[in-house]
């Protein structure tokens, strides 16, 4: 349960506590609270992979890194289950 | 090796284990009695039972697989004060899908929820967050449990609910924290580990610094270790090469993702929302102190110990289930008479049969050459 995915920042919300997510096309809204606070610029994460866990971007992540995790879920049979919870999840977005 | 060539890198696998072997080989002591290396992290168990990793490696280490598996430290009590919970009116209890099957001494929470109780399966605290928004007349309840990985997600959102002053939202937090747990490990009479593979999303958070301890104090070497069967094969080796040379050092094989500092900002919310508590209780492991959370005065209004007086008492496992003893490692799963009989993945009695990061379900999924072998 502890695998988490990643997924591309590409939006932080007017709240400055959380953005959108896009993982695999699907876009989803999760907490930035780990990896940003309300008083930096959005575009210092904006466009930026996280490791997303639970519905929060527990940590910046450099694209290669993520495109690997990917691999590694996928792999071992994971990632089928967390994409389906995040992607199913109430907060998605459209 | 019938396994490697399905390695990202099969090549890189190859020369991993050869050395491996090599140092393996270069320690006398690991030709009397194999060294003992536990994986603290239940991901950590997926892996090397999807990889068949244990088969590939030399006879001088035996995997040890430790109580990092959230779901499989689970005490039965807890899971009767979920339902407790659930049962009482004007109730949405909602849980991560990992604790849905975990028995309790009566049923588990997917028996209450086909009893009628309105329980629900969230991806997310925050979705858990979004069911209070959406029905102010029902009191929601979200189970917390995890380690450090999930701890600053369930205090980020008591924040959020803070915040928005939301009044029907109560977390039920048994949030546990690894570094008391490794340390009751570590003093259990007739300790034999040798050596560990530390957590790789628990350390994302916590840093290395944590585990400093077991070096210095005990004397055992600990690498903070990725998921990728390769990432397992390497800190093996370091782990190896640290008992070859005599040394006992934290070392961090999982670097592009583990900070030596953790994650500050997730470790505030954490301090800002829980405070240690005195005691909590562990499946197998008996009750170990300091090694849970408890929500802090100024959270008190989110806090369903408080808002539903929970009972908290204590359930023994059926006397003949050997999950505990599975845990410490002082077992192996086939050596328990229920094992594949009376528990299996369909029908758990068991805690460690539950989740596939449990030590007793990955055997029965992956490792049927094993019991066979055992039987």
């Amino acid at each position: 349960m502890c695998l988490g995915i990643p997924g591309q920042i590409v939006a932080v919300n007017e709240d400055g506590h959380t953005g959108l997510v896009s993982i695999l096309g699907v876009k989803r809204t999760v907490n930035l609270g780990c990896v940003y606070t309300p008083d930096q610029p959005p575009s210092d994460v904006i466009g930026s992979w996280a490791l997303i866990h639970v519905g929060f971007a527990m940590s910046l992540v450099d694209e290669e890194e993520a495109s690997r995790t990917l691999e590694i879920l996928s792999e071992i049979g994971e990632l089928q289950e967390e994409f389906a919870a995040f992607s199913q999840s109430g907060s998605t977005a459209q | 090796m019938k396994y490697v060539d399905e390695f990202r890198d099969p090549e890189l696998a190859k020369q991993i284990l050869k050395r491996l072997h090599e140092v393996i080989a270069s320690i006398p002591r690991a030709a009397e009695r194999p060294l003992q290396i536990m994986e603290v992290c239940g991901g950590h168990t997926h892996s090397i039972f999807r990889y068949g990793l244990e088969g590939l490696l030399p006879e001088g280490i035996e995997m040890v697989h430790g109580p990092g598996c959230p779901v499989c430290v689970l005490p039965m009590g807890r899971v009767d004060d979920c339902i407790a919970i659930a049962e009482q009116p004007d109730v949405i209890f909602t849980t991560f899908g990992d604790a849905m099957r975990v028995p309790g001494s009566k049923k588990s929470l997917q028996q209450a929820s086909a009893e009628g109780c309105d329980i629900r399966m969230v991806y997310s605290p925050m979705d858990a967050l979004d069911i209070a928004r959406k029905h102010p007349d029902k009191r929601v309840v979200f189970f917390g449990l995890g380690f450090e990985t999930t701890m600053p997600a369930t205090a980020l959102t008591l924040m959020q609910a803070k915040r928005e002053n939301l009044r029907n939202f109560f977390l039920f937090c048994n949030h546990i924290t690894i570094i008391p747990t490794m340390k009751a490990i570590l003093d259990e009479p007739g300790m034999s580990i040798d050596g560990f593979l530390g957590p790789g999303h628990v350390s994302m958070v916590i840093g290395r610094q944590p585990y400093e301890f077991i070096a210095s104090e005990y004397d055992r070497p600990l690498v903070i270790a990725g998921f990728e069967p390769l990432d397992i094969l390497q800190s093996l080796l370091m782990v190896a090469e640290q008992l070859r040379d005599g040394r006992a050092e934290v070392e961090n094989q999982y670097a592009r993702i583990v900070p030596d500092k953790g994650n500050l900002q997730a470790m505030n919310a954490v301090n800002t929302v829980f405070e240690v508590r005195d005691f909590f209780e562990w499946r197998g492991l008996g009750s170990i102190a300091e090694s849970g959370v408890q929500i802090r005065n100024e959270y008190a209004d989110f806090d369903a110990e408080r808002a539903f007086s929970v009972a908290t008492l204590k359930v023994e496992d059926p006397k003949s289930c050997e999950c505990g003893e599975v845990l410490k490692g002082s077992l192996k799963p086939w050596d328990c008479a229920l094992f594949g009989k009376s528990c299996t993945p369909e029908t758990p009695v068991g805690a460690l049969m539950v989740s596939t990061e449990g030590a007793c379900a990955a055997y029965y999924s992956y490792g049927k050459i094993d019991v066979q072998r055992a039987g």
